[in-house]
């Protein structure tokens, strides 16, 4: 089992497995109305002109997330293009 | 009303819900907003078997907290109005995320019809939903669709109107799910104490229509709009705080979470047992539409080619808004000069005449004059929004928004208030309601107005018109939009660090894939807001037309004054008509001659020419006397001593003022403030030769620094009206008036006393 990494780390191209969450209140709230949520599956699929925000591919749709919100994400990268 | 349904219509963002309602309901649709508050509200009639069923179009949202105004609108709607049926139009593609709101509808009772839609991308990729075995697992009724094509959305309409025909009369039936062992008792607990309470005043009961269970979620979920509803006590409330304390504490104490991320975990929980089996088939390699979008954004998101191919974008706007809107602007022009001519031919001289000729007409047809460039750039930005690309322009900027204190989607607003050139601040003050800070919100609202803005394109395009060769005209548009955004963008940051500080809000936004926009939907958008504006020409301009019409011509000259102007006038009008007559005695025409040096004349065709220009300049300085006496003329002079500094003389002073009721009234009062001066009424000389005739007050100085003036100065009473709303203070209204008038003065003044040295 790979070892847990902040979401700001995966790389374009990579997917991932959430491993945990710490946002809360109005972030944390946002977060999971979009569907990110501990166990679910991700790819990041692209860094903004500026390297930030991140853009990440979910089931079905494509959501954006600034480097710092990132930061509370961790994931399990499961592979590598 | 009894017996009409109403439906309301729910879901994400990008979901294609107003495809949907505007299928549904045609042209037969009111927007409005809703009381209090700025969130649009489109309600509309819809047909179904003869049958009329009213529909609400409610706004997009990812879930039903109280995260944003429109969630709470959306919800407040559902349990006030009391639609018959809602029905969730959900984006097949990404069913999981969409069946949260789903689940949430269900959870407050409302029946729910379930819209599966953009079912032409499911089926394009090689997927299949399984609808029937959904509907039969949820328990609410299913409908594949297409909304782009219409397909499948009679048998929504119908099967909506079913469900309301067999619930109606009935008690909404809340989705009772596990949330767990942590939870499920608390919210049972609370549940109990709160109809507990309802039951003992029966005011709690009627004022409350929402589900005492849904309430006690809610009050789990910390949720503030919940929490301090009026039909909530004191006791109540701190009897469920306690409930809630302890709850919070243990699920800290045990799971290091809290609530409301139990809850929406065991939602999601609820969601999966749904899907599981094969509800949903995906088809191995999920290529198609997706995949174009992301190669798409692989170009138009690229580090070097995104920021690029985005200005590129934004200059292609004023190139086909220009090019494409210059035809029918000529059109509207001819009219309301044709228009002018007649009534000018037709009605006897006097006040009236002068009124309609020179407030009415000139007032109102100075504004419709830019409805087609108007309608052209709309019809753009309306393609980019629907497109997708907005929301790309935002992800590429945020970075760079978050420097100044601002939100990625800040560029909305920005870009709806003149961020790309033509769009109004009105609609951009009432955008900022997206943005979850108030401070973030704040600094854009106040900033906004600095985008060129729809109404303030004429005074450029006059301006630029008269200074610029033509080739260069895009481009000087380009570079005054462009500062727009760099003065926004800079004041914003001042604002930010200085009268609003505080920290940044999150940024978590989708970006929906790439598709083409249905013409329909964009015909209907570019008709509502050019609609919007043709409305503001017929009422608010027309009215400031006429006042402004009235502020140059009272008070009218002392009688003693215009009785020696009269005198002097008459003098010289005797003058021409012997010169008339000494003329056609002499056998030569007492026609205008034309723009023709070289052609021979007679001694007396000369004396006639100088006798006209004689009694020109004797009419041209009654006139000007008149204005300067009118109310507007003192004002305008008054300030003078401190507007000369910006290079402004008292016309444009009166122009200015105008300009504070409404931006487009600009140009057409500096034409009223013209064509008052002038001498033949007949002639139709445009206020653009005008300008370029009179370079004593014209120069490129000038011009420059009226443009910035107007690019910044004190947004018009319109835009502060929805800011005092948006705001909720006229403090803030008055400091953005202030603020604006100030910077706008200083940054004239800079560019005028700086252009004069160097030009």
């Amino acid at each position: 089992m790979a070892e847990s990494i902040s979401l700001r780390q995966l790389q374009v191209g990579q997917t991932a497995v959430i491993h945990t969450i710490k946002a809360d209140g109005e972030l944390g709230r946002r977060i999971r109305d979009m569907g990110l949520l501990p166990g679910v599956e991700l790819e990041a699929v692209g860094k903004a002109p500026l390297k930030d925000p991140v853009a990440l591919r979910l089931k079905g749709f494509t959501l954006t997330l600034r480097n710092n919100e990132a930061d509370l994400i961790t994931v399990i990268p499961s592979s590598q293009k | 009303m009894d017996s009409q349904i109403t439906v309301a219509l729910a879901g994400n963002p990008n979901c294609g819900k107003t495809t949907i309602f505007n299928y549904l309901t045609g042209a037969r649709q009111h927007v409005g907003n809703y009381p209090g508050i700025t969130v649009e509200k489109k309600d509309g009639m819809a047909r179904c078997d003869g049958q009329d069923v009213r529909v609400i179009d409610l706004p997009g949202t990812y879930s039903l907290t109280a995260y944003s105004q429109e969630e709470v609108v959306a919800r407040r709607t559902l349990a006030e109005e009391r639609p018959d049926v809602v029905i969730q139009v959900a984006d097949a593609g990404a069913l999981e995320r969409n069946l949260y709101l789903t689940v949430q509808l269900m959870e407050l009772g409302i029946p729910v019809v379930l819209a599966l839609n953009m079912m032409d991308e499911v089926h394009r990729r090689g997927d299949s939903i399984d609808s029937a075995r959904l509907a039969a697992t949820m328990g609410i009724p299913v409908v594949e669709c297409t909304g782009r094509s219409g397909l499948g959305l009679d048998t929504l309409l119908r099967t909506a109107v079913a469900l309301a025909a067999e619930v109606r009369g009935k008690e909404w039936n809340p989705l009772k799910i596990s949330y767990g062992t942590d939870i499920d008792p608390v919210v049972d607990e609370m549940t109990a104490l709160i109809v507990q309470e309802f039951a003992e005043t029966s005011s709690g009961a009627s004022a409350s229509s929402y589900p005492p269970r849904w309430l006690a979620l809610k009050f789990l979920e910390g949720d503030g709009d919940v929490r301090e509803a009026s039909f909530i006590s004191e006791d109540l409330r701190n009897a469920l705080d306690a409930l809630l304390d302890k709850t919070a504490k243990h699920l800290d104490l045990t799971l290091q979470t809290y609530p409301e991320a139990v809850i929406a975990d065991f939602r999601y929980g609820y969601i999966t047992s749904v899907l599981r089996g094969d509800i949903v088939t995906r088809h191995k390699e999920s290529a198609g539409r997706r995949s174009f979008s992301d190669k798409l954004d692989q170009v138009l998101t690229h580090t070097l080619l995104g920021p690029l191919i985005m200005l590129g974008i934004f200059y292609l706007v004023y190139k086909v808004a220009f090019e494409f809107g210059a035809y029918p602007m000529d059109v509207v022009d001819a009219f309301f000069g044709w228009l002018g001519d007649m009534v000018d031919a037709n009605m006897s001289d006097g006040l009236l005449k002068s009124m309609v000729v020179s407030g009415v007409i000139a007032g109102v047809g100075g504004v419709m004059v830019f409805v087609p460039l108007i309608l052209v750039m709309f019809l753009l930005i309306a393609f980019l929004e629907d497109s997708g690309y907005m929301a790309r322009a935002a992800y590429m900027l945020d970075r760079v928004f978050r420097v100044f204190g601002l939100h990625g989607s800040s560029v909305m607003p920005y870009v709806i208030s003149g961020g790309i050139a033509g769009g109004c601040a009105v609609p951009g003050v009432m955008a900022t309601r997206t943005l979850r800070s108030p401070k973030e919100k704040l600094a854009t609202m106040l900033t906004l107005p600095f985008m060129t803005c729809g109404a303030k394109i004429p005074v450029f395009i006059l301006f630029v018109g008269v200074f610029f060769a033509a080739e260069h005209q895009p481009t000087v548009m380009l570079c005054l939009t462009l500062t727009g955004w760099a003065l926004a963008l800079l004041s914003a940051w001042v604002l930010r660090h200085t009268v609003i500080k505080g920290d940044p809000t999150p940024f978590v936004m989708e970006l929906p894939p790439y598709r083409l926009p249905t013409l329909r939907g964009l015909l209907l958008h570019t008709w509502e807001r050019g609609w919007q504006y043709i409305k503001k020409a017929g009422t608010i301009i027309l009215a400031i037309s006429i006042l402004i019409w009235a502020l140059m011509t009272f008070p009218t000259l002392p009688a003693d004054v215009a009785e020696r102007h009269d005198v002097v006038i008459a003098q010289l009008e005797e003058k021409v008509g012997a010169a008339e007559e000494s003329v056609l005695a002499a056998g030569g025409s007492i026609e205008a001659p034309e723009e023709d040096e070289d052609a021979e004349k007679l001694p007396e065709e000369l004396l006639l020419a100088e006798a006209r220009d004689a009694l020109a300049e004797a009419e041209n300085i009654k006139s000007a006397e008149t204005l300067r006496n009118s109310i507007a003329g003192r004002i305008g002079t008054a300030l003078e001593p401190v507007s000369r500094y910006a290079g402004f003389e008292w016309r444009t002073n009166i122009a200015l003022l105008g300009g504070f009721a409404a931006k487009e009234v600009l140009v057409s009062s500096l034409g009223t403030a013209y064509s008052l001066g002038e001498v033949d009424p007949e002639e139709a000389e445009s206020l653009a030769e005008k300008i370029k005739a009179d370079t004593g007050t014209w120069s490129m100085a000038n011009a420059l620094s009226l443009m910035i003036f107007v690019l910044v100065y004190a947004p018009c009473v319109v835009t502060i009206a929805a800011i005092r709303r948006e705001a909720n203070s006229w403090g803030w209204a008055l400091f953005s008036l202030v603020f604006s008038t100030a910077l706008a003065y200083v940054l004239a003044v800079g560019v005028y006393q700086i252009g004069k040295a160097v030009l």
